[in-house]
């Protein structure tokens, strides 16, 4: 009996060593940013790839794109593509949002963080610095209201007084007496943060007057079914379901976007710590070449060569 | 021989004994000190708010400027998380007032009216909405309950009285299946000496039964509660997320679980908004605490009773 009870407690003790070494490993691992986990990416993504191999084929290797869900249905679609290509690559892509990416890439946890903003506008200086910006494609905007709404163009100063609570009618911008109803994306969206850059002068918006919602989707079925809503989306999810409107008298097409006359687009960027290389560059070569720009058309987004603008802010 | 036998019974008994009960054990520590790890981890997260970012605890807890993207000239980050506690407590509270009643009545339904309709009807019932996700009840919330509050009721639909009702059809079964199992728990003399003095049935649920089954009831409704606190996507779905707090049940307003859903993947961490967010997941998380140690107390009264 006492033998037993000695062997028991071995056992135990045994256990409990062994569960505080697994979790204090664990912690330790999430403490120390990741360490462990950048390594076996940057060896898996340099592979076995020649650097300057642009032909994109016989590349091999893996790597893993995060952030950004504006930007995730291209890259999927770029990644689909490029694995049918290169049947040795392997590239993940993941959403989790702008933050998220740039977080991520910094961080070495993914090699691709993909971003609706600058990384200079969410990182401190000193990690911002480090990162290569690769911008893949622009994303236009458009003010969208629901299809009751009898307006078709709204200036820069209307729509600064709407979304900061001066103007509450549509009769006071020339429509029907309704009270306007703003949707909003919240406080940290990427896509709020380049709508209130260029289109409200960066206009601090009244605070408690709008609703949020944080999908693209979402906001589209709000616009529709709300009388008197207004908000603003990507030009790929807009539909008959909402109405554009004109901003300055100018329609939000990717023409006008691509001439420089429409002001409310952004670039979608892709950043690498440090420059892309292996199947990272292979890839971000691909998304930027001219045979990938059909499909970023068709997908609703503006390939960045066709820019006859360009920002860097 | 006895030595034989000796060895031949603790092979048996480390076979038998000690294998399931080490891996038990382990099992068992594992699952404490991830808890611990847990605690601790978002700990160290929320608490950074205030000995990195050196913003006010009280400041946290009772302002209501919520401005964490202002640059530092005009007086820097503003962490205020009132709207959102506010917020999250007007929403379950009201979620809590409306589905208990329905709970109650229904487990005195499946316990004492109708057991036998109680176990083959109802008891599933429960069950499928346990089973339903809660993207599921938020998205039939969106596509229902928001159009139908605003052609009734005017409005957006978008609303506290909305999340709270999508709110209290989901703790609904919690509170139903415990207080459910209380209600089974009184011995049947109970009912019997009651019985025997005259009363009627409903006399006896109501004076004899539910008095001696409230402990239990109350475990489930505390759950409930703590489960109201806790859910995100189905309440951020309906409530708006309006940063205001409402005036009426038909304004939209917002709280501390949509914030986090809404704003943790955009905001980069180690910022004074990320760090805020987590200080939001640390006060839930103190919270559900405060509420299980409610549970035992009850718990503990309900066992000094029997």
């Amino acid at each position: 009996m006492k033998k037993l009870g000695r062997v028991r407690s071995i056992a135990v003790v045994t256990a409990l060593i062994f569960t505080m070494a697994t979790i204090l490993a664990a912690c330790g691992g999430t403490n120390g940013n990741n360490a462990p986990s950048q390594q076996t990416n940057s060896t898996a993504a340099q592979g076995t790839t020649k650097p300057d191999n642009t032909s994109t084929s016989g590349v091999s290797g893996s790597a893993m794109a995060v952030g950004s869900s504006a930007l995730q249905p291209l890259a999927e679609k770029a990644a689909q593509m490029f694995m049918e290509k290169n049947k040795d690559a392997r590239i993940q892509v993941q959403g989790g949002g702008s933050g998220t990416g740039l977080t991520q890439v910094s961080s070495g946890g993914a090699d691709i963080g993909n971003s609706d903003l600058f990384a200079e506008e969410k990182l401190p200086a000193d990690q911002a610095k480090l990162l290569v910006d690769h911008k893949v494609c622009v994303v236009g905007f458009a003010t969208v209201v629901n299809p009751k709404v009898k307006v078709d163009n709204l200036t820069k100063k209307q729509l600064i007084d709407i979304f900061t609570g001066k103007i509450t009618n549509w009769k006071d911008v020339g429509g029907d007496d309704m009270k306007i109803v703003i949707i909003n994306r919240p406080s940290s969206s990427g896509t709020r943060a380049t709508f209130k850059k260029y289109a409200l002068d960066g206009a601090e918006e009244a605070q408690g007057k709008a609703l949020t919602e944080d999908q693209s989707g979402t906001v589209r079925k709000a616009v529709a079914e709300t009388e008197g809503a207004i908000s603003y989306l990507a030009f790929s999810y807009i539909d008959s379901t909402v109405k554009p409107l004109k901003y300055e008298n100018i329609e939000p097409t990717a023409d006008n976007v691509k001439s420089g006359q429409y002001p409310l687009w952004s670039y979608e960027h892709m950043y690498t710590k440090g420059e892309a290389q292996g199947v990272v560059k292979a890839f971000l070569d691909f998304i930027m070449s001219d045979e990938f720009k059909t499909t970023i058309t068709e997908l609703g987004y503006i390939p960045n060569s066709e820019m006859k603008v360009s920002r860097d802010k | 021989m006895l030595r034989g036998q000796n060895k031949k019974m603790s092979f048996n008994s480390i076979k038998n004994e000690f294998a399931g009960r080490s891996m038990v054990t382990f099992f068992g520590a594992f699952l404490i000190l991830l808890t611990l790890c847990l605690v601790f981890f978002i700990a160290s997260k929320g608490l950074a708010t205030f000995y990195h970012s050196h913003l006010s605890p009280l400041e946290f807890l009772f302002s209501t400027q919520w401005k964490p993207d202002r640059e530092i000239g005009e007086g820097g980050p503003a962490v205020g998380a009132a709207v959102f506690i506010i917020g999250s407590v007007l929403v379950s509270s009201v979620a809590l007032l409306i589905s208990t009643p329905f709970s109650v009545a229904l487990a005195i339904f499946m316990t004492e009216i109708s057991p036998g309709l109680g176990r083959k009807l109802l008891q599933p019932t429960i069950e499928v909405f346990v089973g339903i996700p809660s993207v599921v009840y938020g998205w039939i919330g969106l596509s229902v309950l928001v159009p139908f509050i605003r052609q009734s009721f005017g409005g957006l639909g978008f609303s506290w009285i909305a999340g709270s009702l999508v709110l209290s059809i989901m703790i609904l079964p919690t509170i139903a299946s415990v207080s459910a199992d209380a209600l089974r728990a009184i011995p049947g003399d109970y009912r019997e000496a009651s019985y025997a003095l005259g009363a009627t049935r409903w006399q006896t649920i109501r004076r004899v039964v539910l008095p001696a089954a409230a402990p239990g009831v109350l475990t489930g409704v505390v759950l409930g509660l703590a489960r109201a606190f806790g859910e995100a996507l189905a309440v951020q779905m309906v409530l708006g997320n309006t940063l205001r707090i409402p005036r009426s049940l038909f304004d939209s307003t917002v709280n501390m679980t949509s914030i986090i859903t809404m704003d943790m993947g955009n905001t980069v961490m180690g910022t004074a908004w990320n760090n805020a967010l987590w200080s939001m997941a640390l006060l839930l998380l103190i919270l559900s605490f405060i509420f299980i140690l409610a549970i035992h107390k009850i718990g503990k009264r309900r066992s000094s009773v029997k």
